[in-house]
């Protein structure tokens, strides 16, 4: 029984020395250590808070590199199309130019050739009545008292050939 | 962790202090012709009783006939013969009387029997002021090393006290309580580490351990008022509803018997109620089991030398094994009552959630 009978004196000291190591402990031990905790602990949320921060920068600046990169890209290939319509626009113009050129330089030439015969022909018409005309004297030199007269024969004979 | 050293050496120097303050008294008893010695070796209730009960003085060891024990204060105040102050090594043990007063069965009475009371430096207050020694230096010097390691790693007996503190705020206070936990957290860690430290120390089977304070009566009475206490005063409206107007049950449990009211205002009381049993139940059982199996040895030893010895190899094999097991329950039965009062403190705050 006298195991479960509370002791006066003892509650006494108990209360006593209980409220006496509350108090001391509250200000010099429990104070300090759950601050020093909570600023601990604050401070390590602080940190990653602000890694997380800087990773996000991170993630962002890359997104902005790559951002640029494709811009760049795009520019590229923008001026390479614009090279490649330009330079096949500039084949294509000296094409046609070269063609234009030859094709007059064809003209051209056609048209020499055509007043070039044209002109050998006359002079061949000549040289062939002169030529005829000769063979015809030397062959009937003495047949022909009358030049006037022959020469005028040749001339229609030499009209109805006609020379192709 | 190099103020360790010197803490120690602080600590030390405490204890022999307090030893040299109260002196080891020596107490010559003539073992032959003293019947109360011869029946003593035998009674091993009274041994164990002895063992987990007050006294006047913190018995070390009888060596040949020889009591020795450091002997404690004792102050007594009577209505009619005033404050008196001495040690209890002036009873001699039971054998003397002194300014009127006799030591009878570990109990002071007086002699003309006269109204007093008894407000002694007994066995147990002298193990709580020395648990309260040891918590103030660990805990100031953890303190101190917050201070002085503020923003970096813990070191030192910090790296020890660190995780405990934050078990008790972060596994009982803020679970059990909510937001309003930081208020009651000086109580739950005084608490928890009051009764783990006299938990533990009271393992230690010499001086300064070996006080059954943990498992005193008195002592658990008086933190359970504490907890009780500190309930009530920090109540809400909704606590109050809960108790006399329960919500959920049926009229009639409430009406015109009072059922429901009467229930509730008893689990007011038996709450802490059950708070004072568990804890000094589980630690002087603890004790006593560790006690019987140490006794056992000489139980069988009285009866035959040699099955002493032979039951002293099972016996400290048990009580070894037993001691493991009360280092844990060291631990357990400070972790429930520090829980159980936060819950206790969660619950006078009831939110309407009804």
């Amino acid at each position: 029984m006298e195991l479960v009978t509370p002791d006066i004196g003892l509650i006494f000291w108990m209360t006593l020395s209980f409220l006496i190591v509350l108090a001391i402990l509250k200000k010099f031990a429990w104070k300090p250590i759950l601050q020093g905790l909570k600023d601990r602990e604050d401070s390590i949320k602080e940190s990653l808070s602000s890694a997380e921060k800087a990773r996000e920068e991170m993630a962002k600046l890359k997104s902005d590199n790559e951002k640029l990169l494709a811009e760049a890209r795009l520019e590229r290939d923008k001026i390479i199309k614009e090279a490649l319509a330009t330079a096949s626009s500039l084949k294509e113009e000296a094409k046609e130019d070269a063609s234009k050129i030859s094709g007059k330089m064809i003209e051209d030439a056609r048209n020499v050739i055509t007043s070039e015969k044209q002109a050998a022909l006359a002079e061949m018409k000549q040289e062939v009545a002169r030529l005829s005309l000769e063979i015809a004297e030397k062959l009937m030199r003495t047949n022909l008292s009358d030049d006037q007269s022959q020469r005028a024969l040749v001339d229609r004979f030499i009209n109805e050939v006609k020379v192709n | 962790m190099q103020n360790l050293p010197g803490a120690h050496h602080q600590f030390y120097k405490c204890i022999l202090l307090i030893i040299f303050t109260f002196g080891l008294s020596i107490d010559s008893v003539n073992a032959a012709s003293d019947p109360e010695t011869k029946s003593e070796e035998l009674n091993v209730g009274e041994l164990i009783f002895e063992h987990v009960l007050d006294a006047h003085d913190w018995h070390i060891l009888t060596w040949q006939g020889h009591h020795i024990s450091v002997p404690l204060p004792v102050i007594l105040y009577s209505p009619q013969k005033g404050l008196d102050i001495f040690m209890s090594s002036k009873f001699h043990h039971g054998h003397d009387s002194y300014q009127g007063y006799k030591l009878e069965e570990g109990h002071i009475v007086s002699e003309d029997g006269s109204e007093f009371y008894d407000l002694s430096i007994t066995k147990t207050v002298a193990a709580i002021i020395i648990s309260i020694i040891l918590l103030c230096w660990i805990f100031i010097a953890a303190a101190k090393s917050f201070t002085t390691n503020r923003g970096k790693a813990p070191s030192g007996i910090q790296s020890v006290i660190e995780p405990l503190v934050i078990f008790v705020r972060d596994d009982i206070a803020k679970p059990s309580i909510g937001k309003d936990y930081v208020r009651y957290m000086p109580f739950l860690l005084t608490v928890f580490f009051f009764i783990w430290i006299n938990n533990m120390l009271g393992l230690i089977p010499i001086f300064p351990g070996g006080a059954n304070v943990t498992g005193n009566i008195a002592i658990t009475m008086v933190l359970a008022v504490f907890t009780f206490v500190i309930t009530t005063i920090n109540t809400n409206k909704g606590y109050w509803v809960h108790i006399f107007n329960t919500p959920g049950v049926p009229w009639w449990l409430k009406f015109p018997v009072p059922l429901m009211p009467i229930i509730e205002i008893f689990g007011v009381f038996s709450k802490p109620f059950v708070l004072m049993l568990r804890l000094f139940a589980n630690i002087t059982a603890g004790h006593m089991i560790i006690l019987v199996f140490v006794s056992m040895i000489f139980i069988f030893g009285s009866m035959n030398v040699w099955a002493g010895y032979g039951t002293s190899v099972v016996s400290m094999l048990f009580s070894a094994a037993l001691t493991l097991l009360e280092i844990l329950v060291a631990f357990l039965q400070a972790y429930v009552f520090t829980l159980l009062s936060a819950i206790y403190f969660g619950m006078a705050k009831v939110e309407d959630h009804h």
